[in-house]
Formats: C-alpha cells, sequence, structure tokens
C-alpha cells in the first residue's frame, strides 16, 4: 500500500470546451489535515469530485487510497466519506433514518448501537426524531458528518463544510475533525475561511482549475514574498481606493478597522504611503497575514470566472 | 453468494427509505390511492359506448295511428327521446347547428295512405353523424324498431303488408357481454390505464426527485450499484400497483358487477408482470428526464398512446396497421388481452402466454436501458 492517501497527476477535467480542472497534482500522505483553498469556481469541487470517482477525468491519473480513480470507485466510495457542499441528505427523513440508510448501505454490524453511538457522539441524540429538512445548518451539517463519517472512512472528503455555520457549531465541527484525524483519519477540506485554513497541516490554493501553490501556511506566506503595512487612524475609511491604484501596491483591504496594503517591492509601498502624509493615519509594518496571501494571491490569478454554476 | 447477499442488503436499504419517503410524502400517497377511485367513477359512470335516450325531434304531417305506433317503438326502444316536434321539415340545419337534437325524424304527408296501399312509403332520420359512434347503433336499429313495431298493426285486411323474414335467418351471438354493457369492457380496461399512469409516473419522479434535490450526489457517492438502486426503488410502488389493483377489482366486482370468470392467479401473474414493465419504464423515464417536469412530460408523451393505440378506447382491430404495429409494442395493449381476457372469456394460460411474453420482452428492454443510462458518475 502507498503511504500516499490521495496520488493524483495532470487531472484535467473539460465541461464543453471549458476546463474546470486543468493539470492539477496532487500528492496527499496519509493522516493529515489538508485544506483547499481558492476562489468560487476554481475547480475544487470538481477535483474532489474526481477524487471519490463521481467524476471521469478528461485527461490524467491518479489513485485514492491506493485504487485508481478511473476504474475501482467502487473500492474508494466504501473507504471514503464525502460530504458535499449542498446538504445532500433527504430532507424528508428523521436524522435516524437517514443514519440508519446509510448504516444499511453500508452493511454496517451492530447497526443500531452503532447509531446510537454516533447520535451520541454527536449530540445528536435528543434530535434523532427530527425530520432532517427541518434542522438549522449546522445541525444539517453535523448530521452531514455524522453521516459521512458512521462507516470509519479512512479518508474524508469535505466541501465547504462550514459554509452558513454559526461560529460555535464551525468551532465544534473542526475540533471534531481534530479528534477522528488523531484516529488516523486523512482529510481534505475545501474551505474560504482563513482560521480554517490555518488548522490545517498543509493548503493546497488553486486559481481557474490550476493549482497555484501548495505547503505550510508559513511557506506559503514566506514563498509568496509579500510585505505588509497597517494604517490605524480616523481617516484610514477614505484610503484604500487611492491606495489601490498606487504602483507596486498589489492589494489594499480592511482587516476590521486596519487598512493593510500589501506588495513585494517595500520602496514602492513606502513611496505610497507617503502620499496619504496628509491623512491622521498612523503605518507599521505586519508580518502579512494568509488572508494578505490570498487575497494577493486573488487578484494576481483573477477571481471567478465560471460561465455557470 | 455472499455478492448476491450484499447486494440485497443495499437493495433493501433503498427499498426502505423509499418506503419512508413514501408514507411521509401524503399528497402523492393520497393521489395513488385517489387516481384508482376517481378513474373508476369518471370513466366507469360516465363513458358509454353505445348511448340512448339521444334527443330526437319530429316532424310528422299527419297523426294516425300508424304514425303514433311508430314514434311510440322509437320512443320505447330506448334510443329516442322525442323532445320537440316540429313544423318545418328544412329544420335539421338549424337544430343539428345548435346541437339541440342528434336526430330528426320526418314522415311525409301520405305516409300511412301509402302505406297502406303497400307503395313501401318512405321515412326519413336524418342523423347528426359528426360522432359515429353516438348515432351508429340508433340508426341502425331504427329499420329493425319500425318494422317490428308495425309487426303489431299490420293484421286483418293488413296483414299481407307485415315484413317477412328475408331468405337467411342470421343468427348473432353476442358473446361474453350479450347485453352491450361498456362497463364491462372499460373497467378492466381502466385496471391497466390507471396501473399504466401512476406505476411509470411514480418512479420517474421518484429517481428524478433525487437529482432535482441534490441527493443524488450522495446516492452516488455511497455504494450502491444501478441495479441495487432501481430494484429497491420500484419494489415499494409494486405494492401500491397491487393495492390499486385491489380497489379496481374490488369496484369491478361490488359496483360495476362485471363478471369474473377465470383464474385470479393467471391475473395477478399478468398484473405484476405489467407493472414491473412500467415501473421499469419509469425508471428508464428518470435516467433521461432532468428534471421532475421532464419525467412528467415524458409520462404523457407515453401515456397518450397507450391510452389511444392499446385498444383501450378504440377497438384494436379497427385501426390501420402501422398504428398497430405501435400498439402491439405498448404493454398496456397486451395487458388489455390479458385482463378483458381472464375477466370475461375465461382465458387460460395457454390462450395468454404471448401476451405475457410480449410484457417480459417490453420489461427487459427497459431494464437493460434504465442500467445503461443510469449514470455512475455526475458526468
Amino acid at each position: 500500500m502507498s503511504e500516499l492517501a490521495i496520488d493524483v497527476r495532470g487531472l484535467v477535467k473539460r465541461f464543453g470546451d471549458k476546463a474546470a480542472v486543468d493539470g492539477v497534482d496532487i500528492q496527499m500522505p496519509k493522516g493529515q489535515v489538508w485544506g483547499f483553498l481558492g476562489p468560487n469556481g476554481s475547480g475544487k469541487t470538481t477535483t474532489i469530485r474526481m477524487i471519490c470517482g463521481l467524476l471521469l477525468p478528461t485527461a490524467g491519473e491518479g489513485r485514492c487510497l491506493g485504487y485508481d480513480i478511473r476504474r475501482e470507485a467502487a473500492n474508494i466510495k466504501r473507504r471514503t466519506g464525502y460530504m458535499t457542499q449542498k446538504f445532500s441528505f433527504w430532507t424528508d427523513l428523521t436524522i435516524r433514518e437517514n443514519l440508519e440508510f446509510v448504516a444499511r448501505l453500508y452493511q454496517m454490524p451492530n447497526r443500531r448501537t452503532r447509531i446510537d453511538d454516533t447520535l451520541e457522539t454527536l449530540g445528536l441524540s435528543d434530535r434523532q426524531h427530527q425530520i432532517a429538512g427541518a434542522l438549522s445548518g449546522g445541525w444539517k451539517q453535523r448530521l452531514a458528518l455524522a453521516a459521512v463519517t458512521m462507516h470509519q472512512p479512512e479518508l474524508l472528503l469535505l466541501d465547504e463544510p462550514t459554509a452558513g455555520v454559526d461560529p460555535q457549531a464551525r468551532r465544534d465541527f473542526w475540533d471534531e475533525i481534530h479528534r477522528l484525524s488523531t484516529k488516523g483519519l486523512t482529510v481534505l477540506v475545501s474551505t474560504h475561511y482563513m482560521d480554517e485554513a490555518e488548522r490545517c497541516d498543509r493548503i493546497v490554493y488553486l486559481a481557474h482549475g490550476k493549482l497555484i501553490t501548495q505547503g505550510r501556511v508559513a511557506d506559503i506566506i514566506a514563498e509568496s514574498g509579500l510585505m505588509t503595512f497597517r494604517g490605524i487612524g480616523d481617516e484610514v475609511r477614505a484610503l484604500a481606493e487611492p491606495l489601490r491604484h498606487q504602483p507596486g501596491v498589489e492589494h489594499a483591504a480592511y482587516f476590521g478597522a486596519a487598512l493593510h496594503i500589501s506588495g513585494t517591492d517595500r520602496a514602492s509601498l513606502e513611496r505610497a504611503i507617503t502620499k496619504t502624509e496628509h491623512k491622521k493615519v498612523a503605518w507599521s509594518q505586519v508580518e502579512p497575514s494568509l488572508e494578505d496571501v490570498f487575497i494577493a494571491l486573488m487578484s494576481r490569478t483573477g477571481g471567478d470566472r465560471r460561465s455557470h454554476g | 453468494m455472499s455478492t448476491l447477499f450484499n447486494s440485497f442488503a443495499r437493495i433493501n436499504a433503498v427499498f426502505i427509505k423509499e418506503l419512508i419517503q413514501m408514507r411521509r410524502d401524503r399528497l402523492t400517497f393520497g393521489m395513488m390511492l385517489m387516481i384508482p377511485i376517481l378513474q373508476l367513477t369518471l370513466f366507469g359512470y360516465a363513458i358509454n359506448t353505445d348511448p340512448k335516450n339521444l334527443p330526437t325531434a319530429v316532424h310528422t304531417a299527419e297523426h294516425t295511428p300508424v304514425v303514433r305506433t311508430i314514434l311510440t317503438a322509437l320512443k320505447t326502444s330506448g334510443y329516442y327521446d322525442l323532445v320537440l316536434e316540429t313544423d318545418d321539415p328544412g329544420d335539421s340545419d338549424r337544430l343539428f347547428a345548435a346541437g339541440e337534437v342528434s336526430f330528426l325524424v320526418s314522415i311525409p304527408a301520405g305516409f300511412t295512405e301509402r302505406l297502406v296501399r303497400g307503395d313501401r312509403p318512405q321515412l326519413l332520420i336524418e342523423a347528426d353523424a359528426s360522432d359515429p359512434a353516438a348515432a351508429s347503433n340508433a340508426v341502425s336499429l331504427a329499420e329493425t324498431i319500425i318494422n317490428q313495431a308495425l309487426r303489431h298493426d299490420l293484421t286483418g285486411a293488413l296483414a299481407h303488408l307485415a315484413p317477412t323474414a328475408g331468405p337467411v335467418d342470421v343468427v348473432v351471438q353476442r358473446r361474453y357481454n350479450p347485453e352491450g354493457i361498456t362497463q364491462y369492457n372499460i373497467v378492466p380496461g381502466l385496471l391497466g390505464v390507471i396501473l399504466t399512469m401512476t406505476s411509470v409516473m411514480i418512479t420517474a419522479i421518484a429517481m428524478t426527485r433525487e437529482v432535482e434535490r441534490g441527493t443524488m450526489e450522495n446516492l452516488l457517492a455511497m455504494p450502491a450499484k444501478p441495479h441495487e438502486v432501481m430494484i429497491g426503488k420500484i419494489a415499494p410502488y409494486l405494492a401500491i400497483g397491487g393495492i390499486q389493483t385491489v380497489i379496481v377489482l374490488l369496484a369491478a366486482h361490488y359496483i360495476f358487477a362485471v363478471p369474473f370468470v377465470g383464474a385470479v392467479w393467471l391475473l395477478l401473474v399478468g398484473v405484476s408482470l405489467f407493472i414491473i414493465a412500467n415501473l421499469a419504464l419509469g425508471f428508464t423515464f428518470s435516467t433521461i428526464a432532468k428534471s421532475q417536469l421532464q419525467a412528467m412530460q415524458l409520462t404523457f408523451f407515453f401515456f397518450l398512446p397507450s391510452i389511444l393505440l392499446s385498444g383501450f378506447m378504440f377497438p384494436f382491430r379497427g385501426m390501420p396497421d402501422w398504428a398497430q404495429v405501435i400498439g402491439e409494442i405498448l404493454p398496456l395493449t397486451h395487458f388489455l388481452r390479458i385482463v378483458r381476457g381472464v375477466m370475461l372469456k375465461n382465458a387460460e394460460w395457454m390462450d395468454i402466454n404471448t401476451e405475457l411474453f410480449a410484457i417480459t420482452l417490453f420489461t427487459i428492454a427497459a431494464g437493460i436501458l434504465a442500467i445503461a443510462r443510469y449514470q455512475r458518475t455526475l458526468d
């Protein structure tokens, strides 16, 4: 058995004449938690679907848990848990009925106790007879996670699992992910949240179907070569727009009340700042955050260019 | 053997899920039970291929006993309802155009006199034949009705004028349904129509619903094979079809008094095969349709020729050859022969096995097409 949970090379997926994924390589070791980032439409979902055998790649080869993603999809499906971006369990079944269906389909032994345990661990016992469709976003997401992990998969593929979920539920969700990870589960999770990305062992960044960068958070920040200045003051609100157009400023964005401007050339950044001296703003250089890096990456590579959903 | 067991376990999982969903979808579930009742009421009571009491206008220039006899005979035959007397023999166009009457009976002046003279006077019945079925029985029986009535009047000196028997004694036996009761034909046929409509539609929808709600992606990500999903999804509706069959058969017996002379088990074999054929077709539709709406449209696209070309509405043998060829493809055609054969004519295994075979063939073809078209991926 290979030590890589995911090993895909040159993955391409075309819909019509448009490439949703265009030559992606991912080598992901077992037991890690990887974050999958990129703007909407960058090909994250399509890549995940190809990895778990839900879409046939137009070109490229790969293995998932040692099985060929083209020919051995059935084996992959049995050993992975895939949580879709949109809630895809049956809204007209109760929580328990959904879990029972999954348990039967995977032919789990001791079904009843297994479901009881799962409900208990996820704190769903009290709600087990509620119709899934009537649950709030956070509970739906818990149910989905319970359902995709109940058959004890080796690999978990989570497609924006925390979109539209409140901060506490998000926190609980990630605690659960890390708990599963310590048991040896490999997790690939796509997200738009930087705090979630920072909790990952590694990050893969996609844009327009191409893999732009990957690595540890610190490495990605270092590799970007970005420098960031932070401005604080009463009049900082008016500065983003003029600064954005200064030469050498790759992006200017607010982080709370502060304005961050980033670029790779210190001299031009400082020149831009001196032009705003008449405003009452205090500037200082700060360590660029992951978000600074991603905003810069997005402005370098462009945003969502999809023509369809 | 263990793969078969695994397969069965997965079919069972889909089956139970489908059963719960079906139970929870009260509207659809209710509709499945209401459709047979509604259709039975509508078709069973409303359709009559031998219409009687048709509104008739009379124009008569004289009021002799002979004329009275003729008019009374027309009336008591049950076909003619004399609603209107008109003075103008040219009135028919207006009356027909307005749809006030279906017939205009004209008895000219001097009719009785010429009858007594033995001149074979003419009596004109104008019929609104724009709907041939509505007019046909009343018209074809008119001569018999009138002549038979006159036979009683033409006695004594006039006896020689009474109609005599023709050179050939034609004996017609109307078998299986001697009284020509429309319901004997319609109600068993309705069983086929109801099963076709609901079975095809419900499976077509059940599958496209998964796609529309986004649960298909989930189903595909789990280890169920296409045929397992298909069998598991179809099975609960087989039970629904069974319930519908019971409803129709009970109504046929207790409400419409349709005879059941054949073997019940044989009919049940036919019904089961027929339901499976329709469910398989519905599943095939669901692999073609992209939405529940399209699934509905496909169902009706199939339903219409089924009703028109199967022999349910119109006599199958009366259709042109090409229409019969299309009719032979439809499972309803074969089912109608089975259900009418078993219920009315005591048809046995040997009489209907070709029909059973035809339905089986259809099922296999639809099943193969469905499995081939079932998307294992989201492509």
